[in-house]
């Protein structure tokens, strides 16, 4: 099964052209987006019952359809596993990846693709069963730890037990779904992956109060969308949607009073919602580009607090996460 | 061949155009250069577009420091060995695997297919069960089950089911002392060998005499103290050059010792379980085809059943049995890929899964993995090949 998709992907790179440089167009077109996605990490991307998909990442997608078509529905999630994700971006299977993606260098500039920001600032972390009395990783040596395949994780690990002179017995899975099942059955002594994961996982484990999260947060995950290389232009709009919603939660809008805020003086607001100025049409969109994203998704902060914050089951503080000017990283440019 | 015809009659010259051997080189030539083109036109059409998106090409990540780790190594791998040196552990993990499944499954397959045409009504039924249910489930979803089952049903790493010996059974694995050779150990090893080549010459030469004089030898005997018997002497009289590293229970694992994994016993089983079915379907095809007359033939010599089976049906049988038998060994083989599921690091686990992540480069990674099985079949098929052409009917 997943040969097939790798080879029907690869066949994608014969395709002369491809998606390469029309990508607005061609998501116009079709009249869908096409959006990678991760389809089984609960507060990021997770489909319901309903097959209603949820999560900040999936809101982010949601917001970029909204842009693009004033409805945010216009969105077909492909679920994606980490080790497939890129190999979907680049054969033009999906027209953006939002799927807990760490931004390093070496994704960046080698896998032919482009981060447009960082939608949840992130860090490796440990969980593990409150029975075996561990306090600290590192009193992990020569543990086992379950790790899903194809991530940065895998790679922190390694390096975390290498530059603390401790021994590690990795076992590693394709998906986090067989690497949490793995580590529930006690295979494994702790289970890795992001923090914000680590939140998601344990609320499925069969008995979620004998797991802990470990202090020790390892490295740096800043988790963003990505497109391909070679479209400015597409690249521009997936960024830009993102900043108006970090904008709008700085600015005051919220999907309630976004109609309301339509008659503010505030120039920052004007600016943003098109009142003032054509932001909007420099993007390639309409003016009101931006109502139609906080309107129909919500601004940053709606769409932290509803799929991983306190509205959320997850209940994760926002941490870093917060805007810059309330002591997080979380910064936009300005609309002008 | 030339007819003289009288001038005139003479058939008029043929074009070049219009003569058929001309006519089929050009046709084929023609193929070749289409066929040619798409191929060039595939390929740097794929170079182009690769760089044109920046992606990386080319085998340069093979030196690259690999940075990850693998939880079954049979030649030393740390996670600052390269991705070339990643790929060989996973093509080792694969063959592994494969080569005791294709041991086992035959072992399996050959003890059900007889079983299955047994007189014993409880015998030949429960073959037929066996083989109807195992082969009527997809594989990928019995290694689920089996991954599952044996993590399930052993105990945790404290209450761990130990073997007096030192062997500790657990969710993480089985665990046996680890043999340590000392420098006495190659004699044994040179007794083995010996014991080898001598019991084979004898068996020869036992078979020789027995067609010439009708007498019997010990053979088995004989290849019983020879191969096991004469290393025993020279190990005692080494001084026994040999010690065990016994695994010792850690705060979370057990180390020292051999290790056996769980992800590799449960992809182990299912892959001989599943061909096993298949094995002895083709079994029982190829025994059901020797007609009854030899089996009567046999009695009536005087022959009982089991040195008929041995002697007279298998034999034949065996030209029926052997070249199914080859795609059942590279189905084996090539399922072996489904290690991925339950996280077995084979190739394509380590290979195509982790490397093809880290490096992006798909293009590369997955044409060197289709060229090893590719490889690796072919070669299979060559030593079943020439095996079969030693069973195969000579005709006379």
């Amino acid at each position: 099964m997943k040969r097939i998709a790798i080879l029907l992907a690869l066949a994608g790179i014969f395709v002369s052209q491809g998606a390469s440089a029309q990508t607005l167009k061609t998501v116009k077109d079709r009249g869908i987006l096409n959006c990678g996605s991760n389809g089984t990490l609960a507060g990021f991307g997770l489909p319901d019952a309903q097959g209603k998909w949820t999560g900040l990442d999936v809101d982010v997608c949601r917001a970029v359809a909204a842009a693009i078509f004033n409805d945010a529905t216009k969105v077909k999630f492909v679920a994606l596993t980490a080790k497939d994700r890129f190999t979907a971006l680049q054969s033009g299977e999906v027209d953006l990846l939002v799927r807990n993606t760490t931004w390093t260098s070496s994704r960046d500039t080698s896998l032919g693709l482009n981060f447009t920001g960082v939608d949840y600032y992130d860090g490796q972390g440990f969980l593990v069963r409150k029975s075996l009395k561990v306090n600290s990783a590192l009193e992990l040596g020569e543990a086992s730890v379950c790790v899903q395949q194809g991530t940065t994780t895998e790679l922190n690990l390694a390096d975390y037990f290498r530059a603390h002179n401790m021994k590690l017995k990795t076992v590693t899975f394709a998906t986090a779904n067989e690497a949490v099942k793995a580590y529930d059955a006690g295979r494994c002594d702790s289970y890795t992956s992001d923090a914000s994961a680590l939140y998601g996982e344990r609320l499925r484990l069969a008995n979620s109060n004998d797991h802990i999260v470990l202090p020790e947060i390892i490295s740096k995950e800043p988790l963003g969308p990505a497109v391909r290389h070679g479209d400015d232009q597409w690249f521009d709009i997936v960024k830009w949607v993102l900043f108006a919603m970090i904008n709008a939660e700085e600015a005051g809008v919220t999907s309630k009073n976004v109609d309301e805020m339509l008659k503010s003086t505030n120039p920052d607001v004007k600016r943003l919602l098109g009142t003032e100025g054509s932001y909007g049409e420099q993007l390639g969109l309409t003016k009101d580009w931006a109502v139609r994203i906080v309107k129909l998704v919500g601004n940053y902060g709606e769409v932290f607090d509803r799929n991983v914050g306190m509205g959320s089951p997850l209940k994760i503080e926002r941490g870093l996460n917060k805007l810059w000017n309330k002591g997080g990283l979380q910064y936009a440019p300005p609309v002008r | 061949m030339s007819i003289d015809l009288p001038a005139g009659d003479r058939p008029a010259k043929v074009a070049f155009y219009n003569d058929p051997k001309v006519r089929s080189v050009a046709y084929q030539v023609a193929l070749c250069i289409v066929i040619g083109v798409l191929v060039y036109g595939a390929a740097s059409n794929a170079i182009d577009n690769l760089e044109k998106a920046h992606i990386a090409s080319g085998f340069g990540f093979w030196h690259n420091t690999a940075g990850f780790d693998i939880s079954q190594t049979l030649i030393s791998y740390s996670n600052l060995s390269t991705y070339g040196r990643a790929f060989w552990v996973g093509l080792l993990n694969t063959l592994l695997v494969a080569g005791l499944g294709i041991v086992f499954a035959t072992i399996l397959g050959f003890v059900v297919g007889i079983a299955r045409l047994s007189t014993n009504f409880l015998v030949s039924k429960a073959a037929t069960g066996y083989v109807e249910t195992i082969r009527n489930i997809p594989l990928l979803l019995q290694l689920l089950f089996w991954y599952n089952a044996v993590l399930k049903a052993l105990p945790s790493l404290r209450e761990s089911i130990v073997i007096p010996g030192g062997i500790f059974l657990n969710n993480r694995g089985l665990f046996l002392p680890a043999p340590i050779f000392k420098n006495g150990f190659l004699f044994v090893l040179i007794a083995f060998v010996i014991g080898v080549v001598v019991s084979v010459g004898f068996s020869v030469w036992a078979r020789k005499r027995q067609e010439r004089t009708g007498q019997q030898a010990p053979v088995f005997l004989t290849t019983l103290a020879l191969v096991v018997g004469l290393p025993a002497i020279v190990l005692v009289a080494a001084g026994v050059p040999l010690e065990f590293a016994y695994p010792e229970a850690g705060r979370f694992n057990i180390t020292g010792g051999l290790e056996v994994v769980p992800e590799f016993a449960a992809l182990l089983f299912g892959l001989s379980i599943y061909t096993a079915a298949f094995i002895a379907e083709v079994v029982r095809a190829g025994i059901t085809s020797v007609s009854r007359g030899q089996t009567e033939a046999a009695y009536s010599l005087g022959l009982l059943p089991g040195p008929t089976l041995r002697l007279v049906v298998v034999p034949q049988a065996m030209r029926v049995i052997i070249p199914p038998l080859t795609s059942q060994y590279l189905n084996l083989l090539k399922n072996s890929s489904l290690a991925v599921a339950i996280g077995y690091p084979d190739l394509v686990q380590v290979f195509t899964g982790t490397v093809l992540n880290q490096t992006g480069q798909a293009l590369e990674v997955v044409a060197i993995t289709m060229a090893v099985y590719l490889s690796i079949s072919l070669f299979t098929s060559l030593a079943m090949n020439i095996y079969n052409s030693r069973f195969a009917l000579v005709e006379r």
